[in-house]
């Protein structure tokens, strides 16, 4: 394996779990709800991930679990927010916390195990390419949901009838229950794709990135993973390549660091940050276009009137 | 935080209880993470439970987890105090300022800050010399690296970890004089992921012996898959590389913190700074695994010079990284200018960040 290679390898372990969360956190978006807590979602994921899969043996069982887990979670949130109509900010940041705390228990006696690693699937043919066959196409199976979910849910939103009328409620809630459109369920489903997405990145986290549990491991991603929906002004394939932009030039200032170049470290921890954001704000410079994206009822308690 | 209010409500009802039952020392320990880390935090809960085994029904030990640096550290230390700890232990060095302004307001109760440098009436600041464990890393490295190159995953580029970098890089150079180490920061204490990718990154730059000095055990998981030999921080991390890790350099407080009960106990206890190392047991190598016999032995007569006084890593003649003296042969570092060091020596690859 060439150096080249080896860093690119790093860069799609890096950025799937932000791609998972993000593109989750996206179709949530779209339908008009804010859910901040993707952060304690996807740690959640990760605990019981890698619970599933020290008790059964088998990491297929332990992502399946995880991305249950997130599932199951985001639940909560629909009831609170959807339900009972609770403030979606305040709602979403409380999912976090409870999540950090609730994994750091349920997850307790599983730290310092060696864990059950998710092993990687050879597509025939496709992965002797040479250069890109290894990196694309012998990869675990969450590498490929994450980038099969960028076009699947590419096509689901703009290309179904289900998927515009998501994004109709997402844009104005009032109008889309006045067409007959179920604002509620709608909001369910795509509260708990978001949620299962997140678990899964989750899963990904302690099953192939570091294949171990520990408190707090997610450090952070989730609150990345809903930047970067913003900044990909919320279309999926802006997503995707935030993600790996985030990625790349989070592991490149490692290599850079290893080199030795002699930049300022803190700089370059910054930099993955400042790339990412100087990059996205260019792609969507356009405002008419940007506004046209945005969700208009974004964070809107819905109440059907009638 | 869920774990952070369940263990300030036991805290509130044990105090209660200990009011009427009135012998035991109540003793309270502040952790800035999970008592479950694998890493620092772990250390010091060992050392509680030590100090409670060892006192038994005479002492009643609480503490408070994953709390931040800040305003949030001193509420829950005033409140410890306010609660009838008698004597606190804060063990991260972002909790001194904290612990500082708390012991103002509360003078009968006593202090203890790990890491720091400042001291008061009734706060004492304990510290372990770390690097004494780095620089027989450094030894092994030497004598096991096949490139001559070791990967250095740092946190912040603060003193203590300056001083674990030199350290271990004058151990390493005594075997072979041309080794040199590159060193990552990943500006964070505890980021599994992100420790991962900076092992791998250097790794994949040719280093064939990780060390680090962050506190997961994502760095020792990837030298472990990758084939290649690390070193654990803080804790013994043999669990999560079986097959990989050399050596750690395990935190031993348990001694120090039943010391300083005893002293409270007795009424002797009074304000000082420590700073101890390999021969106070304060901290001590896990097993040395992994290895061939005379790399073994020689870290074992090492460790024992430490130990006698005989070595001390901090010894001339040693040159810095742009080529000037440091110290003339035979001279010794005091710990004035460890304890500030913001300089490389000599074969470091890397700059420091200022």
């Amino acid at each position: 394996m060439t150096l080249a290679e080896a860093i690119l390898l790093t860069i799609t372990t890096a950025a799937t779990p932000l791609l998972l969360a993000a593109i989750g956190e996206l179709v949530v978006e779209r339908s008009g709800v804010l859910n901040l807590g993707v952060e304690g979602m996807i740690v959640i994921g990760a605990v019981v991930a890698f619970a599933a899969a020290q008790l059964t043996g088998s990491a297929y069982l332990g992502a399946l679990f995880g991305m249950a887990a997130g599932c199951l979670f985001s639940l909560l949130f629909a009831f609170l927010t959807l339900t009972l109509v609770a403030n979606q900010v305040a709602t979403g940041l409380a999912l976090t916390i409870l999540g950090l705390g609730l994994s750091g228990m349920i997850g307790e006696s599983f730290v310092g195990q060696r864990g059950v690693q998710l092993d990687e699937i050879a597509i025939p043919f496709l992965s002797s390419i040479p250069l890109i066959g290894n990196l694309l196409f012998n990869q675990d199976l969450i590498f490929y949901v994450s980038i099969f979910s960028v076009f699947g849910v590419s096509w689901f939103l703009f290309k179904t009838r289900l998927g515009l009328q998501l994004r109709a409620i997402g844009d104005s809630h009032g109008s889309a229950h006045a067409l007959g459109i179920s604002v509620i369920k709608t909001r369910y489903l795509a509260v708990m794709f978001g949620g299962a997405c997140a678990g899964l990145a989750g899963a990904q986290l302690s099953l192939v990135y570091t294949p171990q549990w520990v408190e707090n491991m997610s450090a952070g991603r989730g609150w990345i993973a809903l930047a970067l929906v913003v900044f990909a002004s919320w279309r999926p394939l802006r997503v995707l390549a935030g993600a790996y932009l985030f990625g790349a030039v989070t592991i490149g200032q490692l290599h850079a660091q290893a080199l030795g170049f002699g930049i300022p470290s803190q700089f370059l921890s910054a930099l993955p940050y400042l790339a990412t954001i100087i990059v996205l704000v260019i792609i969507s410079r356009n405002r008419r276009l940007t506004l046209m994206n945005t969700p208009a009822s974004l964070g809107q308690s819905f109440v059907p009137d009638r | 935080m869920k774990k952070l209010i369940l263990a300030l409500s036991t805290a509130a009802i044990l105090s209660v209880a200990s009011g009427a039952a009135q012998a035991a020392t109540k003793v309270c320990f502040l952790y800035v993470g999970s008592k479950t880390d694998g890493g620092w935090t772990q250390a010091h809960d060992i050392g509680r439970q030590e100090l409670q085994n060892h006192f038994g029904d005479k002492v009643e030990t609480v503490f408070l987890e994953n709390v931040p640096e800040g305003p949030d550290a001193e509420r829950a230390i005033e409140r410890f105090a306010r609660s009838g700890c008698e004597l606190i232990f804060t063990t991260s060095f972002g909790f001194m300022e904290p612990t500082l302004k708390v012991a103002k307001k509360f003078p009968d109760v006593k202090f203890e800050h790990a890491t720091g440098y400042k001291t008061e009436e009734n706060v004492t600041s304990y510290n372990s010399r770390f690097y004494e464990g780095r620089y027989i890393q450094g030894k092994i490295a030497g004598m096991m690296s096949k490139v001559g190159v070791a990967g250095y995953i740092g946190s912040f580029p603060i003193p203590e970890v300056v001083q674990g970098i030199n350290s271990f890089l004058l151990g390493a150079q005594s075997v072979n004089p041309d080794f040199a180490i590159k060193v990552v920061w990943v500006n964070s204490w505890f980021d599994a992921g992100k420790e991962a990718d900076a092992a791998k990154a250097l790794i994949d730059q040719g280093v064939d012996i990780i060390t680090q000095h962050t506190d997961s055990t994502g760095p020792m998981q990837v030298a472990s898959e990758r084939g290649i030999k690390a070193f654990g921080q803080a804790s013994d991390m043999i669990d999560a590389g079986p097959e990989t890790q050399l050596t750690a350099i395990v935190d031993t407080w348990g001694a120090y913190y039943i010391k300083r009960t005893q002293a409270l106990m007795d009424g002797t206890w009074t304000t000082q700074s420590i700073w101890d190392g390999l021969a106070d047991g304060i901290l001590q190598m896990a097993p040395y695994t992994n290895m061939p016999d005379d790399v073994k032995q020689a870290a074992m007569d090492t460790e024992a010079k430490i130990v006698s006084g005989e070595l001390k890593p901090f010894t001339g003649p040693i040159t810095k990284q742009d080529g000037t003296e440091w110290l003339k042969a035979g001279e010794e570092a005091d710990d004035g200018t460890l304890l500030g060091l913001n300089f490389y020596i000599k074969g470091v690859d890397d700059q420091l960040p200022q």
